[in-house]
């Protein structure tokens, strides 16, 4: 599903625009439209395409049919997307990326919510890790500018949340009827459930249609009631922002003192290279694509690679481990599809001992049966459940309805936890320099490996997961592996934020120690990650960055 | 359970379709002409996709012929034409193991093409073998035709279906307020809306 008609834009340089930012997913979209709206000239380099968005429905189909796989839907894949894992628990880099005009926001599932108080003081509070040289009431003017900006449906209803004095922008998502059974277990047990904060629409806004339901979030939002990032990428080239598609970054080329960067070197699909100058450049690629491009960009001045005076580039890499538990109820639980959750509970994210650590639990709205998915697999519910048949299922018609029907479907409950992980200076993104992408530069490596505060935090989260099963009447029917588990794909550190240039790699505002031009707007900014999701802190400091960077014009 | 056009126009909300979805405008949109309506795919192609769907469709399935009809010429034309070439295939097969088209074969017959093919037991790919085609194109597409229309996937007693616009206020609503009347088990049929 490429975009073969996008072989012919322009993709020359803009001549000397005042910023040029790299990707044009959550933050990158953010900055640059923040920043063309305050009257600066703003060019947008994109590794991806811009996808067209009449081709949604036909993505969403792509994903319901088991023939696609989950990367292909977004195009994710291929030369350009090569990469390592060397870690413990081996990181499906591709699978928690989305290379395009909107970036990974095309594919999240939509959450947003705020840190909490605790995420950024973490070494005061427990002595754990290190504490962010902000704290959240530097950034809760931001996060609510990021709530107005992505359009996030919630209520006041969470009393562990950080506080906050703005009303959400849209009323919350209602529950489903399976938090409903899950609220009179949890009643019992003294937790307490809340709703949750989602840039999804529950009424129209912003010009977007409210949520219709097609329970296919992650993804992909055929209705675009689910915010995206290419929605501020539009609003950024209404106020005269540029974007250039297609156009990985490859090298950014400092001057001779290694103060300022000059250029951006991009590929275009002709095979050619361009040098983007700018007077301030702000990274957004992510927190696997920035590190590497740093260090793709080592010099003599910086023969660690770029702005990395400090070593901490590509270190301290971060994601939530998921903790998963799937059962069955002996009574209907009537879960018709939706593709997002409804309720959760923060009551065991604050805490006072330093470990076990933060944990978020989001209650499922697990789907039925998938009769599409089963039927075109031919009735089977995976594809290696019959030895004799290891491909694909041999039953349509009657036989596969029988089949379908005879599983026990409308009695599935679930729960999601994503547990606290601290920042090891070991779990790290590097170059494996015995492999190169299709540019012919060495890939991502990924060290992705679980400490001992996460296990134990991980295990506290199984605790409550069976308890709250268990009052349910719940009989257990999986639980997710603690020895690989799936990430959530919240890519955080990296290129981590402090005063101290000898730890860490950016200011407080978001301005390398090292080079004075160039700043990051981005997960990898993170000191620490929470057990929560980040995009909404990524949003708030990527304005808070454009603040920065508008200053220094 | 009886499908009708109505059902075969919610099958193509789910994607490739050229009906663009809008809040609540589903009857509004039934009986519209599609943008390629008719052009692609030829009543030929047309019956040979639905003597297939006779065979993998449950049998408590009725109105196929005008379901099929309505749902794959409401398809993008790119995605007819690689659909008609699969059917074909399968046509020239039908002709050669049982000297006749598909459509004039029996339900037994046909799904007897099928299998001889090894369509079955293959994996589904939209540019690979004869058989994988006849898979991805013509079976695989009937059936994510069905299941993902509301009616079809009530045959699993799930009335909104991952892929159909109507999720938002079914996920909130108990076993007991379910539109139609829910079987004793919540799985199985349900009556017509």
């Amino acid at each position: 599903m490429s975009e073969s008609s996008s072989e012919s834009r322009d993709r020359t340089p803009v001549p000397d625009p005042d910023v040029c930012v790299v990707g044009s997913g959550v933050a990158g979209a953010l900055a640059a439209y923040s920043l063309s709206k305050g009257g600066h000239e703003v060019v947008i380099l994109e590794a991806g395409p811009r996808f067209d968005r009449e081709s949604r429905r036909q993505r969403m189909e792509a994903a319901i049919r088991p023939e696609v796989g989950f990367e292909e839907v977004w195009d994710v894949g291929g030369a350009r997307d090569r990469y390592a894992s060397s870690g413990d628990v081996y990181y499906r880099l591709n699978r928690t990326r989305v290379k395009g005009i909107g970036g990974t926001s095309l594919h999240w599932l939509g959450m947003a919510t705020r840190f909490h108080e605790k995420d950024f003081e973490m070494n005061s509070r427990y002595g754990l890790a290190s504490d962010w040289p902000i704290g959240y009431d530097d950034l809760r003017p931001y996060y609510a500018r990021a709530e107005r900006e992505l359009g996030v449906a919630g209520a006041d209803d969470n009393p562990f949340g950080p506080p906050r004095e703005q009303e959400y922008p849209m009323d919350a998502f209602p529950p489903s009827y399976s938090d409903s059974l899950f609220a009179a277990a949890c009643e019992e047990l003294g937790i307490t459930m809340h709703t949750i904060p989602q840039a999804r629409n529950s009424e129209p806004y912003d010009d977007r249609t409210q949520c219709l339901g097609f329970s296919t979030c992650i993804p992909v939002c055929p209705s675009g009631a689910k915010y995206s990032a290419d929605i501020h990428v539009r609003k950024a080239e209404a106020e005269g922002a540029r974007v250039v598609d297609r156009a990985p970054v490859q090298r950014l080329v400092h001057d001779d003192e290694g103060a300022h960067v000059e250029a951006a070197v991009y590929a275009t699909p002709d095979g050619e290279r361009h040098r983007q100058t700018a007077d301030r450049f702000v990274l957004a690629c992510g927190a696997v694509e920035i590190p590497r491009l740093l260090l793709l960009s080592a010099s003599e001045t910086y023969p660690d690679g770029l702005a990395n005076t400090s070593g901490a580039v590509g270190r301290y890499f971060m994601d939530h481990p998921i903790v998963r538990v799937e059962g069955v109820l002996d009574e209907p639980t009537n879960q018709n599809p939706i593709g997002f959750y409804t309720s959760e509970t923060h009551q065991f994210y604050d805490h006072e001992e330093p470990t076990p650590g933060s944990i978020k639990l989001a209650f499922e709205n697990i789907d039925p049966v998938s009769g599409t998915t089963r039927a075109l697999r031919g009735g089977d519910r995976d594809t290696r459940e019959d030895m004799f048949d290891p491909l694909v299922g041999d039953k349509w018609g009657d036989e596969a309805l029988e089949e379908m029907r005879a599983d026990t479907p409308n009695r599935r409950v679930g729960m999601i936890a994503n547990p606290e992980l601290l920042p090891r200076e070991g779990n790290a993104v590097t170059l494996d320099l015995s492999r190169t992408d299709g540019f012919g530069n060495p890939v991502p490596d990924v060290s992705w490996s679980l400490g001992s505060h996460a296990r134990e935090t991980m295990a506290y989260a199984r605790e409550i997961q069976r308890d709250i099963m268990d009052e349910l009447g719940a009989e257990i029917t999986f639980e997710s592996d603690f020895d690989s588990p799936r990430p959530a794909s919240h890519k955080m550190g990296t290129t981590r934020m402090g005063t101290d240039p000898a730890e860490s790699v950016v200011r407080p505002t978001l301005r390398t120690h090292d080079v004075r031009n160039l700043y990051v707007a981005s997960g990898s900014v993170f000191v620490t990650g929470g057990a929560t999701h980040p995009t909404l802190t990524i949003a708030a400091l990527a304005l808070k960055a454009a603040d920065h960077v508008d200053e220094s014009l | 359970m009886e499908l009708t056009r109505r059902d075969a126009v919610a099958a193509l909300f789910a994607g490739g379709g050229s009906v663009i979805p809008a809040v609540r405008d589903v009857p509004e949109l039934v009986g519209e002409p599609s943008a390629s309506g008719g052009v692609e795919i030829t009543d030929d192609g047309v019956g040979v996709l639905t003597a297939v769907a006779r065979v993998v469709y449950p049998s408590e399935v009725t109105g196929i012929g005008e379901f099929v009809d309505q749902y794959v010429r409401g398809l993008p034309p790119a995605r007819q034409r690689e659909i008609a070439s699969a059917a074909r295939a399968l046509d020239k097969r039908a002709r050669g193991t049982h000297g006749a088209a598909m459509s004039a074969l029996s339900p037994t017959e046909c799904d007897s093409v099928l299998r001889s093919m090894g369509v079955d037991r293959t994996v589904s790919s939209p540019d690979g073998s004869v058989p994988q085609r006849v898979r991805y194109h013509v079976v695989n597409q009937l059936l994510y035709g069905l299941y993902t229309s509301p009616r079809g996937s009530r045959l699993l007693g799930v009335e909104n279906p991952i892929g159909h616009p109507g999720g938002y206020e079914s996920y909130q609503k108990p076993p007991s307020t379910t539109s139609g009347s829910a079987s004793v088990n919540g799985v199985g049929p349900q009556s017509d809306e």
